[in-house]
């Protein structure tokens, strides 16, 4: 399958700029009390997304990648910080907080697909319904009209012929096909922008392969930017030009995808990808070094995030603040002192 | 010991120099009776697992895997009937056992790890408490005894002992799943099943979770069948795998063979299928349609609607078991200069 376009192959102006975001959620201390303690969910995270590129959110499991996502589209407001998105005039505008009729307008221009198509696909209402949605929530088209649209964009992602899915249920189709649903939900209204969280992730491999041929050639036909979030490095291999690896509510690397992956810096990254199973009995993997699970980051102490797992932290890592985010070799960023 | 290799080559000639099979299944064919019919879950599956070797068995959801390992253990749900077969468990069929001529054999010769979001640790006991129990209905001992082998059984998946009073929710997810590997180990079962132990988990966690089991179960030299979706994790378990498709086995060898040099069709694509994070980015694998629904399942061979090499044969007659070696698919068309 054709694999994703080489980050120098897209535009340089950025269609989304995230700057410092955070989200704090508080931990609940019982019915009446106020809470004192908060899970820093996303931690202040930035990262610029071009127009037409494929930029992957990687990270096991809590890391704050799904937060991350709804932020971007606005599904949830942060606690601080900023995500600059163009609006249809070309300006960047902050997104955040926006409601009401701006915000009805964003939901034009920028969609999330969820991991569970079950999220996006009522159970009780017909794949025509739930496809057509976004269009009468805009009031983007007349009810002809909107029949077409629906119709040429069941047939875009595969369910083909259009009319022998439009009045079914989403009981009634199998998992693949209620995956290409949910995308042609989301990519109705023609959004330049959509936050794809894990969208094979559901899915068997005979499967999967063609959802996510399907995701890169509708970004190339219809001109779509995804924040491609996936726990598996593999697939981010083939969907994402550029990837940021979390941990912890903060990004820790960020790159093209294949410098990470073959020349990971920091000791986070390293470990991830020495755990990844290879699909090949002969091939030995490099033993994984670090100890322990991921925990919640419950009001983390300033400290590098990695502090407690790191093998090959000192005393200077304990002393100092969390490290930023440095470029450690060409266009390839690590927050670690000692990468 | 190294523990990250992978199961070494010796080790699967042995196996196959002295063949001495903990379990022997023949025939083994397993409905689910529903309003609509019967599901064909199993039908006519026939493997051997020999002593001290890890199988894998590998397919995509529904083709069958888990009702396998049901049927093995006879833990089958009201509506699941035995169609006929044999489960040879050191020579001696399991398939007319009852459930209480069954339960002897529970946990003592074959034992079960379950998927890690269905654990089998019950929430209001202490985890400790579980495993004596599990012991104390098999073994007669005394508490001290008893307590000795759970802090044995603890060291053994490398869990903390300071968890042994500590109740399930206290334990993070990879922890439990250990807790499960011990509790199932702990009547040093001839054969293990894990079902898709690692699948909820994230990959830190399961490259610990698949040392400890390869380090159990080559120092107890037991037998292991080990089940799961993904490819790349069977190829780290398993000197031996068999691929499943829509109720059937389909192709069975070992595992360097079945992954360099597959003979079935449905093989080939499902590897090619996978992604790696290392070695060249080679073109995935895909396949049209969906398996088929097991109520109906397709005449002849029960891939052909999916499968490109398909002819008129394999729409109407059942594939032949073509050979090479201890290696077999059943195919019409085989991939790699296999003869029937
Ligand atoms: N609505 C919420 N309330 C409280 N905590 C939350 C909420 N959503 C997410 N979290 C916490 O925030 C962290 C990041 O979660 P999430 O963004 O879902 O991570 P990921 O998608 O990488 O698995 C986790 O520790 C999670 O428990
Ligand atoms: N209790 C049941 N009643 C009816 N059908 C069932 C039952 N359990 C499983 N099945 C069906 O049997 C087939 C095999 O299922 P299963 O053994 O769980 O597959 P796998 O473990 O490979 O995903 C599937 O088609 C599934 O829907
Ligand atoms: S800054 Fe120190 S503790 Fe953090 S990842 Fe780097 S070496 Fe490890
Ligand atoms: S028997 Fe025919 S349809 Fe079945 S796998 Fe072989 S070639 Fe394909
Ligand atoms: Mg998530
Ligand atoms: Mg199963």
């Amino acid at each position: 399958m054709a694999t994703a376009a080489p980050a120098s192959a897209v535009g340089t102006r950025p269609l989304v700029k995230v700057e410092d975001l955070q989200k704090r959620f508080p931990v609940s201390a019982g019915l009446f009390e106020r809470s004192h303690s908060f899970v820093h969910a996303v931690d202040g995270v930035s990262f610029e997304l071009a127009r037409g590129e494929s930029f992957g959110l990687v990270g096991e499991s809590g890391c704050g990648k799904t937060t991350t996502g709804r932020l971007l589209v606005r599904l949830a407001e942060p606690s601080d910080g900023r995500v600059l998105f163009d609006d249809a005039a070309g300006t960047p505008t902050d997104i955040t907080h926006l409601a009401g009729a701006s915000l009805k307008a964003f939901r034009r221009r920028a969609q999330m697909i969820f991991q569970d198509p079950y999220e996006s696909l009522n159970p009780r209402r017909t794949i025509f319904d739930t496809v057509a949605e976004p269009l009468k929530v805009q009031n983007a088209c007349g009810p002809h009209e909107c029949l077409e649209r629906v119709s040429r964009m069941l047939e875009m992602v595969g369910l083909t012929p259009a009319a022998a899915y439009l009045f079914r249920y989403p009981h009634e189709l199998s998992g693949g096909q209620r995956q290409r649903a949910a995308i042609a939900r989301a990519l109705v209204i023609e959004p330049i922008f959509v936050v794809a969280d894990e969208p094979t992730s559901m899915l068997d491999v005979s499967i999967r392969t063609g959802v996510m041929q399907l995701m890169q050639s509708l970004a190339d036909r219809l001109g779509i930017s995804y924040l491609y979030i996936t726990h598996d490095l593999a697939v981010a291999r083939y969907m994402c030009s550029r990837i940021a690896v979390m941990y912890l509510g903060k990004i820790v690397e960020m790159g093209e995808t294949e410098s990470v992956l073959q020349q990971p810096k920091h000791p986070y990254t390293q470990a991830l990808l020495s755990a990844v199973p290879i699909p090949d009995p002969t091939v030995t993997r490099e033993p994984v070094r670090i100890a322990g699970g991921v925990s919640r980051p419950v009001d983390p102490p300033p400290r590098c995030r990695f502090y407690d797992r790191c093998p090959i932290a000192d005393d200077f890592c304990r002393d100092n603040d969390h490290p930023p985010l440095e470029e450690k070799a060409s266009g390839q960023l690590a927050a670690c002192y000692k990468a | 010991m190294d523990t990250n290799a992978k199961p070494t080559a010796a080790k699967r000639t042995i196996g196959v120099a002295t063949p001495d099979p903990v379990l022997a299944v023949e025939d083994l064919t397993m409905y689910y009776a529903t309003r609509a019919g019967d599901v064909r879950a199993v039908d006519g599956v026939s493997f051997a697992v020999q002593r001290g070797e890890s199988v894998g068995l590998v397919g995509e959801s529904g083709c069958g895997k888990s009702s396998i390992a049901m049927a093995l253990l006879k833990l089958l749900p009201e509506n699941a009937r035995l169609i006929r077969g044999k489960i040879l468990l050191n020579g001696a069929d399991l398939a007319p056992l009852s459930d209480d001529e069954m339960r002897e054999h529970r946990w003592n010769h074959i034992a079960m790890v379950f998927q890690a979001a269905m654990n089998a640790l019950n929430p209001v006991y202490r985890v400790g408490d579980q495993i004596i129990e599990a012991l104390d209905a098999h073994i007669r001992s005394t508490p001290e005894i008893s307590m000795e082998r759970v802090r044995e059984l603890f060291d053994l998946v490398s869990l903390d002992p300071g968890f042994i009073p500590r109740y399930p929710h206290e334990y993070s997810g990879g922890m439990k799943q250990r807790a499960g590997i011990a509790m199932a180990l702990a009547c040093e079962p001839d054969l293990l099943i894990a079902d898709e132990p690692t699948t909820a988990l994230d990959v830190i966690v399961q490259d610990r979770i698949l040392k400890e089991l390869r380090k159990v179960q080559e120092a107890l030299y037991m037998s292991l069948i080990y089940i799961s979706h993904d490819m790349a994790v069977i190829a780290e378990v398993s000197h031996t795998v068999g691929v499943m498709y829509a109720g059937r086995i389909v192709e069975w060898g070992e595992t360097v063979d079945v992954f360099h040099r597959p003979i079935h069709p449905y093989t080939q694509t499902l590897m090619s299928a996978f992604p790696s994070v290392t070695g060249p980015k080679h073109e995935l694998g895909m396949l049209s349609g969906e398996p088929p629904n097991l109520l109906t399942p397709p005449p002849g061979c029960r891939f052909h609607p999916r499968c490109p090499y398909a002819t008129d044969v394999c729409r109407s007659e059942e594939p032949p078991i073509v050979r090479s070696g201890s290696h077999w698919a059943a195919c019409w068309h085989p991939l790699d200069g296999a003869a029937a």
